[in-house]
């Protein structure tokens, strides 16, 4: 499979002369680092997904709002497109660049500007890390909840524009549950404010249409957060199981004892293996699944769901169910989860993260479904799953040195978002689409809804500038990822690669 | 009432789509508009269209619920209490307690209007746990967006840009919506204090482990409802003391059954949007501030004018939920305005949906 930008099936892009628009921009921003030399723009070829990597025509490193607008409006002006990237950690590519665009990238609105303990909100510039805002609330007894496990790194502009999630999802929400308000400035260089420190704003929800919008409506310029009480109290539960399906129905029996875990965690054994090797979190290496299940708030409450908890996974049949005694044991459970996917890293030259949700009554089908993909190509594959919000994430081991490796590892994975299609789920629960599910996006939409996604895109980029080939394929491409499909199915030898 | 919709003979479960698609498709290729319309509950709630009803009623019934999942499927059609009854059953519930306002209420009012009772600021208003929908688009198309699982990021969020539009947009004809279990235990209370040793008072709370799921103050009382596990419900009722107060308050303050509410009262009501943390704000008339003060209620004769101004420099939006106002909600800045009126030409092109119910030119 090739990913990188094709206009035959991705539209035509506007011609660009890369001299003159250097030019051009070094004249209407003689203070704003524009990088052009091979050597500078190498770092921005890719984000985190770096099986992809374009060079990037131009790289623009604005400070002010004033260089943004100006930025915009000059691009508009010449028809140049615009890749919006803030700290490059998206795992789809949304932030790919490309050959005849300029690369904007908001790293150096870094700044927090306002933190208001009383109102429980933060005014970020959307180049702070997602951590840091936490941190700059901690000694007010506040945090801001989503956290993504690139959380370090990652910052809340990608969030937003990614609709980012994390590992407490499924009682705390996701980045559009956590966001008040944006300030955004449009390909034409307007501004405008979307949403408020109030609870709602007149108007159709644009707030919410931004999230996950993945830079093709707008740049995202200042972001106001809910802080929420750090918890009284948060307890971590880590259950073992001998067979993947029991730890499964264990995530539904908690739930229809009415209790919504803060956080709600399933490993395989690869994971547990790759993740204990790594980080010593305590994790039993011979168990086919553990549970890590997060209880928090009001003290007696954790308490005493900590106790229904024990008895119901009790009754699942887990064979261990180990309490962390303190909150340095609750941290290194943690930490084996939240550093799963390098810990599988190790194992493997390379691995391929998938993202995809489902129902959870379907999880032992689709995890019976990974496993026969996973024999069918030879290839290994680490389960690490939100459990409590259905959020899949297969960690395919390959060699990208071995040739016909990487191809390989699409498919499968190509596969297995189509298999969380057909049980009623989705491509992608908090990755993005990117370039990297374009493709699959015709699996999971029919082309009246990719109709209506394009008419919603035009109606604030209507020259499509902004981001293009991402996150929604062209009528023209999915006709074609079809035709490739069935074709497909008629080949003796699915194991091979698609494209 | 379209009389395919009022046919069949279990009008607990009906599909109508098709039906409704059609009619859609006819509108729209005759240019002629659409008044989309439920129980009728909240038509004062936005400007009026002059414009034939699309009944939706026929088109009702749960079309998928498992309680473990925490998800449930419902045709737009379907009364709201019956859907509430449903996952009570199940010992479950819609966190956000949406506002009947009559008996006739529908899950399609609710979705389209947007507005949620008491537990909003702590628990998150409908558009937080709407999943997925299903749309007819202006051209009658029945789409798809979103659906049953709890994180999706496949294209736009089409389910949320539709929720609170009005109908302006397309017609919603079912929606998935994430729900929750009731709480093992509540206790709400009274507490005579003046507004702001009140607001002082939830700013701190704020910050602490209350399991508070409502605040209200009007007439110098604070009415406070905790919701959580039985323990540590009783040890703040201990904490907070005050007096015991009928948990059927919140209905009655969701409902605007409250005496503050008495329709007969000559003065227009306006709800004032603003921050929670923002001062009293200095407009005569009576208050009747909710969601810890985010939410604010005003019956007062002054001017429109100044009731957005302030609410505006507060940092917030004034609508006036006077049937037949003028202009019920605050208007857009230019920009805003601007890209309003760009969607709604691209998703309804010949203007069929609901048209001037949000603002005259949407």
């Amino acid at each position: 499979m090739n990913i990188l930008f094709d206009e035959r099936l991705d539209g035509p892009l506007p011609p660009v002369d890369p001299e003159a628009t250097l030019q051009r921009l070094h004249d209407a921003l003689p203070g704003m680092t524009l990088l052009h030399s091979e050597e500078d723009r190498r770092p921005f070829e890719c984000d985190g997904l770096s099986a992809y990597r374009v060079m990037p025509m131009l790289v623009a490193l604005p400070e002010t709002l004033e260089q943004v607008t100006t930025l915009l409006r000059t691009c508009h002006a010449l028809h140049v497109p615009v890749v919006t990237r803030g700290a490059g950690t998206g795992l789809s590519g949304g932030a790919l660049p490309l050959e005849k665009g300029v690369l904007l990238v908001m790293s150096r609105f870094n700044r927090i500007l306002e933190l208001d303990p009383d109102a429980r909100i933060a005014r970020v510039q959307p180049g702070v890390r997602n951590l840091a805002i936490s941190e700059a609330a901690a000694p007010h007894g506040l945090y801001y909840a989503p956290d993504p496990s690139s959380q370090i790194a990652c910052s809340i502009g990608g969030n937003v524009a990614e609709n980012a999630g994390g590992v407490h999802c499924l009682k705390y929400g996701l980045t559009v549950h956590n966001v008040l308000a944006l300030e955004v400035i449009t390909m034409e260089g307007e501004p405008m404010t979307i949403g408020s420190e109030a609870l709602d704003a007149p108007g159709f929800d644009l707030l919410a249409l931004f999230h996950g919008s993945e830079g093709m409506l707008g740049i995202i310029t200042e972001v106001t957060v809910k802080l929420l009480p750090r918890p009284q109290s948060a307890k971590v539960i880590m259950a073992s199981f001998d067979d993947l399906g029991k730890a499964g129905r264990a995530v539904g029996d908690i739930i229809a004892a009415g209790i919504v875990p803060g956080g709600l965690e399933m490993m395989d054994n690869l994971a547990i293996r790759a993740a204990e090797d790594f980080i010593h979190a305590g994790y039993p290496v011979e168990a086919e699944a553990i549970l890590l299940c997060e209880l928090d708030g009001v003290e007696a409450d954790v308490a005493d769901d900590c106790q229904r908890v024990r008895e119901v996974l009790a009754q699942a049949g887990a064979t261990a169910i180990i309490l962390a005694r303190d909150d340095a044991e609750r941290a290194r459970f943690w930490a084996g989860r939240k550093n799963a996917f390098p810990a599988v890293g190790r194992l493997s030259p390379d691995y391929y993260c998938m993202d995809g949700t489902i129902p959870r009554r379907e999880l032992p089908r689709v995890l019976k479904g990974i496993a026969e993909l996973s024999d069918e190509s030879g290839l290994r594959v680490a389960n690490v799953f939100h459990a409590g919000d259905g959020n899949l994430h297969p960690l395919i081991l390959f060699d990208a040195n071995r040739s016909g490796e990487l191809a390989l590892a699409e498919s499968v994975g190509g596969r297995i978002l189509e298999l969380c299609v057909e049980v009623g789920g989705t491509i992608t629960g908090e990755h993005g689409v990117g370039r990297e599910k374009i493709n699959q996006m015709c699996a999971q939409f029919e082309d009246a809804e990719i109709t209506v996604f394009h008419a919603v895109k035009a109606a604030f980029d209507p020259t499509g500038l902004l981001n293009p080939g991402k996150n929604i394929p062209t009528l023209a491409r999915c006709a074609e990822y079809g035709a490739m499909h069935v074709h497909d199915n008629q080949l003796p030898h699915p194991e091979l690669p698609r494209f | 009432m379209d009389p395919d919709a009022a046919s069949g003979p279990d009008i607990g479960d009906q599909d109508v789509a098709a039906q409704l698609c059609a009619r859609v498709a006819e509108a729209n290729g005759a240019g002629t508009p659409l008044r989309i319309a439920g129980g009728g509950t909240k038509t004062f709630y936005g400007r009026s269209v002059d414009a034939p009803a699309l009944d939706m009623t026929g088109h009702r019934g749960i079309t998928h619920y498992d309680p473990v999942e925490l998800v449930v499927s419902v045709r737009a059609g379907t009364p709201l209490t019956e859907l509430e009854r449903i996952l009570a059953a199940s010992g479950q519930q819609l966190p956000f307690e949406p506002p009947h306002f009559g008996p006739d209420a529908t899950v399609g009012g609710m979705v389209s209007t947007g507005l949620s009772g008491p537990r909003r600021p702590w628990s998150g208003a409908v558009r937080d746990f709407v999943l997925g929908t299903r749309l007819i688009s202006h051209d009658g198309q029945h789409l798809r967006f979103g659906g049953e699982v709890m994180k999706n990021v496949a294209g736009y969020d089409l389910s949320r840009l539709v929720t609170g539009a009005q109908g302006t947009l397309g017609v919603i004809t079912e929606v998935s919506l994430k729900v929750l279990p009731l709480p093992g235990a509540a206790h709400s209370l009274r507490l005579q204090l003046p507004l702001e040793a009140a607001m002082a008072k939830l700013a701190k709370w704020g910050r602490q482990p209350v399991p508070l799921t409502a605040a209200a103050w009007h007439d110098g009382a604070l009415y406070l409802r905790l919701e959580g596990g039985g323990r540590s419900v009783d040890a703040n009722r201990a904490r907070l003391g005050g007096e015991t107060l009928d948990a059927d308050f919140w209905r009655q303050l969701r409902e605007h059954e409250l005496p503050f509410f008495d329709p007969a009262d000559p003065r227009p009501l306006w709800r004032l949007s603003v921050p929670h943390t923002a001062s009293p704000l200095a407009l005569d008339g009576d208050w009747l501030l909710d969601w810890a003060g985010a939410q604010r209620w005003l019956r007062s004769e002054m001017p429109a004018s100044a009731i957005r101004e302030a609410a505006t420099r507060a940092g917030g939006h004034a609508t006036c939920y006077t049937p037949s106002a003028a202009e019920p909600f605050t208007p857009l800045g230019p920009v805003l305005a601007k890209y309003h009126r760009q969607i709604k030409a691209r998703l309804d092109p010949k203007g069929i949906f609901n048209p001037g119910r949000l603002y005259r030119d949407l």
